[in-house]
């Protein structure tokens, strides 16, 4: 469904790779099956147009990554950068967790990707091969069967409540200039709000006793960036496995939202790889709504050096109480 | 809990030492009854309690939680509990949403001088607390031997 095109992707990269703007190139490459797409880094023509990748499992946000590649070489990285792609970008230049001049970003559009695990639900085991359509993908298994499913049944959750299709920075844009959406991504944390405590406890029970903590979401987060984490503390006693304990899932998600709040771009990258498929984008999406009500609309990364709400005040803040309606 | 004896919650209440800690000297001179299972801990400034604080009292084992600091404008170093009062509504509202009752946890600004507004705040809130019962929502079983 993406329209822009694998070659046209890999034609840039060559482009800039010759005429020397950029000595590496983070991209897409492709896995053992269709969909089971991995980051990589290419620094030659042969390699971009043997592995290179561009289709609808793109999901992959490469702003994290820029922190490694950009101190690995004296020369520019290339990135691809989706529109919400884009607020994480920003959101680490504005923490200065790389030098923007060593990087050149491409700003590409996106229909939304696809979640592998819906398909396979849809379409059972044994895929080989998924091939995009108008507004469906046939999916071809072991058993030379063949499906076609919706576009929008198969859709990664955060695509489906995607915030913007706007890229807030780039140095070259390619495709057409998108818009900020108006999304219906609160929705859900307004339904487990409007359950009574002992429902969202129970909710919240069943969720987070799935956690293996294989620290997934916190790799990936890149708004999680700190070379020494707080959950690889020996002492901290969060550092591995819940032994069954019910606190410590309460404990590390609560910590995990936290340090995050006010600075996650609600990108979704955290949700997306955690093994459990724990919804932990309703954990960061709680704290996003709770700022937007409480201190004004924020959203991090749109604007570079803008101050992110918990390093910052005013004197009327409203008090801890009232945020949990029981008065001051 | 035996029969007999009157519930007693254990209460965690954090105090800056600039106007909190003061204020629960000035009462304990003063005379000023409040119950004896409150447990302070002098902070140096209410901005220095991370919510990493709040859960490890519950975890060890807390009933409830207090937060106390000097009143908004007055704190020692400026500006600490305007960044404690936007950390708290925000881990409040958290720990509401994931279920936790909402009573046992509290900010107040106590000053120095306010010995009295110190007693009450912990005799109500000791109140507020042993209705509410155990905490088992947000215990940790190791700790409870
Ligand atoms: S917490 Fe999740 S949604 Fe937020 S920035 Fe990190 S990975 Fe993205
Ligand atoms: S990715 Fe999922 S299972 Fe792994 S630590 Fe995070 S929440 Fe737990
Ligand atoms: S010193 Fe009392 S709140 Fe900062």
């Amino acid at each position: 469904m993406q329209k822009i095109t694998r070659e046209n992707l890999i034609n840039k990269a060559i482009e800039l790779l010759d005429n020397g703007t950029v000595s590496r190139v983070l991209g897409w490459k492709i896995g053992e099956f269709a969909y089971d797409v991995t980051p990589a880094v290419f620094t030659t023509k042969e390699d971009l147009q043997k592995d290179f990748i561009f289709d609808d499992f793109c999901n992959a946000n490469f702003s994290k990554y820029l922190i490694a590649e950009t101190r690995k070489a004296e020369e520019k990285v290339l990135v691809f950068l989706k529109p919400c792609d884009t607020y994480s970008f920003n959101q680490l230049l504005t923490e200065h967790r790389f030098s923007r001049e060593k990087v050149y970003a491409v700003g590409i559009p996106c229909e939304g990707m696809l979640d592998i695990g819906k398909i396979k639900a849809l379409a059972g085991e044994g895929i080989i091969d998924v091939i995009p359509g108008e507004g469906s993908i046939t999916v071809k298994n072991l058993y030379e069967e063949e499906k076609t499913l919706a576009y929008g049944d198969v859709l990664t959750e955060r695509c489906l409540s995607c915030k913007s299709k706007k890229h807030v920075v780039y140095d070259e844009l390619m495709g057409e200039e998108g818009d900020v959406i108006d999304s219906n991504r609160f929705d859900e944390v307004e339904k487990i709000e409007k359950m009574s405590a002992d429902e969202r406890f129970a909710f919240w029970q069943s969720q987070l006793s799935k956690c293996i903590r294989c620290n997934a979401c916190r790799d990936i987060c890149p708004a999680c960036t700190c070379e020494k984490c707080v959950f690889d503390n020996p002492k901290s006693s969060v550092n591995n496995k819940a032994i069954s304990d019910s606190f410590e899932e309460k404990m590390f998600h609560i910590i995990r939202a936290f340090h995050v709040a006010g600075r996650c771009t609600d990108c979704g990258e955290c949700s997306r790889v955690c093994p459990q498929g724990i919804p932990l984008h309703l954990l960061n999406r709680k704290f996003i709504k709770d700022i937007n009500s409480f201190y004004g609309d924020y959203q991090a990364g749109q604007e570079e050096g803008s101050r992110a709400p918990l390093i910052n005040y005013t004197f009327d803040d409203l008090e801890p109480g009232e945020a949990v309606g029981r008065g001051v | 809990m035996s029969i007999n004896s009157e519930y007693k919650p254990k209460i965690v209440a954090f105090c800056c030492n600039w106007c909190s800690y003061a204020g629960a000297d000035l009462a304990g001179s003063n005379r000023l009854a409040y119950p004896e299972n409150v447990k302070i801990i002098r902070v140096p400034c209410s901005c220095r309690v991370n919510p990493m604080f709040i859960l490890r009292a519950f975890q060890r084992g807390a009933d409830g939680v207090i937060l106390c600091g000097c009143h908004p404008g007055d704190c020692h170093y400026t500006s600490g509990n305007y960044y404690t009062r936007r950390r708290m509504a925000l881990l409040f509202s958290m720990l509401e949403y994931l279920g936790i009752e909402k009573e046992r946890t509290r900010v107040e600004w106590v000053s120095a001088a306010e010995g009295a507004k110190f007693a009450a705040t912990m005799n109500d809130f000791t109140q507020t607390v042993a209705a509410l019962g155990e905490n088992k929502r947000l215990e940790d079983l190791r700790c409870k031997r």
